[in-house]
């Protein structure tokens, strides 16, 4: 028992109070006894409300979305209505259609882009703000790198719109060539709005890392280039995936970037919001392929030990 | 493992470019919205604050931004609610399905924002509620409980049950140990996860696109249809210039409190040894 800290805050705690003893009135002292003999009834009034606001407004809609995606619009001369009679129709029509498989596919294919391209960046900043950078300097950089991600997503996104123009855009006039509006426009924007989620999982895991490790690699004959490899990489696996999560799910939800800057490509998102408006039963079905992709996702990554840097 | 000094100066090199990549676009669209020249032609030309002035007269973005606040206020103070009782309950109790309350929480965050925002939208439906004020509010307090769960949840768990005996021991009751002890020691990390739940909710727009009623417009939902319109583009530079740092502020804050929080326990152990 930590003696010293009970000490401490009972004279902190006594010190406060003035000297004044603390009286509650009869009713309170009641109620103060029956919760302190009563953990259970202290348990549920803590739990109960945001037990019941998870199940009924966010497990209850995934449930509803579930329940709709097996309903079918029925149109009956120009009124459109939803027949509530459960089939798997919908689900059949998206795996016999080879335009959403080819949307689904390319949105997996961006994500893992996204994912790539963000992990290529990240690694060397993060190994500079965890191994090179002093604390202080290391300090300003985590804040540094945090701080974009809560400048406005949409404001960022239409910056990229406006330097990805392909007629006269920054890039066009500085570098000679854009991506322009299209998939890899997307790309782009997505792997800026997403990097520091990338940036900060690793560099926590290098931070981690004990630098006598990387010390006994050398002391052992390794040199650089091999400790990296046979010592740094494998130990930040699990940070990797733990970006990963951020960047995957993010990318394969996301239709505003890519109706800003994808010119006509659809990603899953754009597919499930084009159908919203018109076949809310379809678009319902199509949006369990996200999260049917996530699960499996979470499913490796919990086999890999991220789930714990989340 | 040694870095060599070329190694070193590359990665400082390398580290400063990507800084520099991260706030760029952010600054470009500060410079477009005191520029005279108008579209996306680089370079920037001119400077001038009327775009500026002329944005105080406009009722779009104003009426935008109040819609903002008030539903990032109410959210930000259901979450807050909502966040510290299940950090406090996963905390302090061990109770069968404990678990799964962590992961029904965290879900929010795992899953991409477009399943939250069709299911909500179903979920409304379902019940017969029609989408409104009320509906957004629940739909984007539903994913800043999470915020304010983590944030909450990490200062619980470095707080030492000792302190809870000891409040006891001097005769305290259960009310009034949370309300003298654990709520001011709270204070900081229910600050720090109120800010960053209320940035989240001010900046969301794909679950808003799905549970707003039609027509009602948040600042995000403003700057998106006003984007694609030549003649809002002033405007539009402007708001999004007042969104980074009406934004970048509080988050700035809230970053330095959780610092203070992550002080306070070292000063903790410190006392404890």
């Amino acid at each position: 028992m930590g003696h010293s800290l009970d000490r401490g805050e009972g004279l902190r705690l006594a010190a406060e109070g003035r000297g004044r003893v603390l009286r509650p009135s009869t009713a309170r002292r009641t109620a103060a006894r029956a919760l302190a003999r009563r953990p259970r009834l202290r348990l549920g009034l803590t739990l109960s409300g945001p037990l019941l606001w998870m199940l009924v407004a966010y497990i209850g809609s995934l449930a509803a979305l579930l329940m709709t995606s097996l309903y079918h619009n029925e149109t009956v001369g120009v009124a459109t209505r939803m027949v509530t009679d459960p089939r798997l129709d919908n689900y059949q029509s998206l795996v016999d259609s080879s335009v959403y498989r080819d949307v689904a596919a390319r949105t997996v294919l961006a994500a893992a882009a996204v994912t790539l391209i963000d992990l290529v960046i990240a690694l060397p900043v993060a190994f500079f703000m965890a191994k090179v950078a002093s604390t202080r300097v290391r300090r300003q950089l985590v804040i540094a790198v945090t701080m974009p991600l809560w400048a406005g997503y949409l404001v960022k996104g239409y910056a990229w719109r406006a330097m990805l123009n392909p007629e006269s855009g920054l890039l066009r006039e500085v570098f000679g060539r854009t991506p322009g509006y299209g998939l890899w426009g997307s790309i782009t924007t997505l792997s800026y709005l997403w990097l520091p989620y990338m940036i900060i999982p690793i560099y926590a895991g290098l931070d981690r890392l004990p630098n006598s490790l990387l010390e006994a690699s050398t002391d052992l004959g390794g040199k650089a280039g091999r400790t990296l490899r046979s010592v740094v990489l494998p130990l930040l696996v699990p940070s990797i995936v733990a970006g990963s999560i951020f960047t995957f799910s993010l990318t394969l939800g996301d239709f505003y970037v890519n109706r800003l800057l994808g010119g006509t490509t659809q990603f899953i998102g754009n597919t499930i919001y084009s159908n919203f408006g018109v076949n809310l039963p379809l678009a319902a079905a199509y949006a369990t392929v996200p999260v049917l992709i996530m699960v499996a996702y979470l499913t490796a990554a919990r086999a890999s030990g991220a789930l714990e840097e989340l | 493992m040694v870095v060599s000094r070329g190694a070193r100066l590359c990665l400082r090199l390398f580290t400063g470019v990507v800084l520099a990549g991260l706030y760029f676009p952010l600054l470009y669209v500060m410079r477009l919205s005191v520029a005279t020249s108008r579209g996306f032609t680089w370079p920037p030309k001119g400077f001038t604050f009327e775009h500026w002035t002329g944005a105080r007269s406009a009722t779009g973005p104003r009426d935008a931004l109040l819609h903002s606040l008030t539903i990032a206020g109410w959210a930000t103070l259901a979450a807050l609610v909502l966040g510290s009782l299940a950090a406090a309950a996963l905390t302090r109790f061990k109770f069968f399905g404990r678990n799964t309350l962590n992961l029904m929480i965290v879900l929010p965050l795992a899953l991409p924002g477009i399943v939250t925002g069709i299911a909500l939208n179903s979920g409304f439906a379902r019940l017969g509620v029609d989408l409104s004020r009320v509906t957004l509010v629940v739909a984007h307090t539903t994913f800043c409980i999470v915020i304010v769960f983590n944030n909450v949840g990490a200062r619980m768990r470095q707080l030492s049950p000792n302190i809870d005996e000891a409040s006891a021991d001097l005769g305290a009751d259960q009310l009034q140990t949370f309300w003298h002890v654990r709520l001011p020691l709270l204070a900081s990390s229910l600050l720090a996860g109120g800010l960053l739940a209320f940035a989240l909710s001010f900046d969301e727009i794909i679950v808003t696109t799905f549970t707003a009623e039609g027509g009602y417009q948040t600042l995000p939902l403003w700057i998106f249809q006003n984007m694609f319109r030549d003649t809002s583009l002033p405007l539009v530079n402007v708001t999004a210039t007042f969104v980074v740092l009406a934004m970048v502020i509080p988050v700035y804050l809230a970053q330095r409190l959780s610092e203070g929080v992550a002080g306070a326990s070292r000063a903790d152990r410190a006392s404890g040894e």
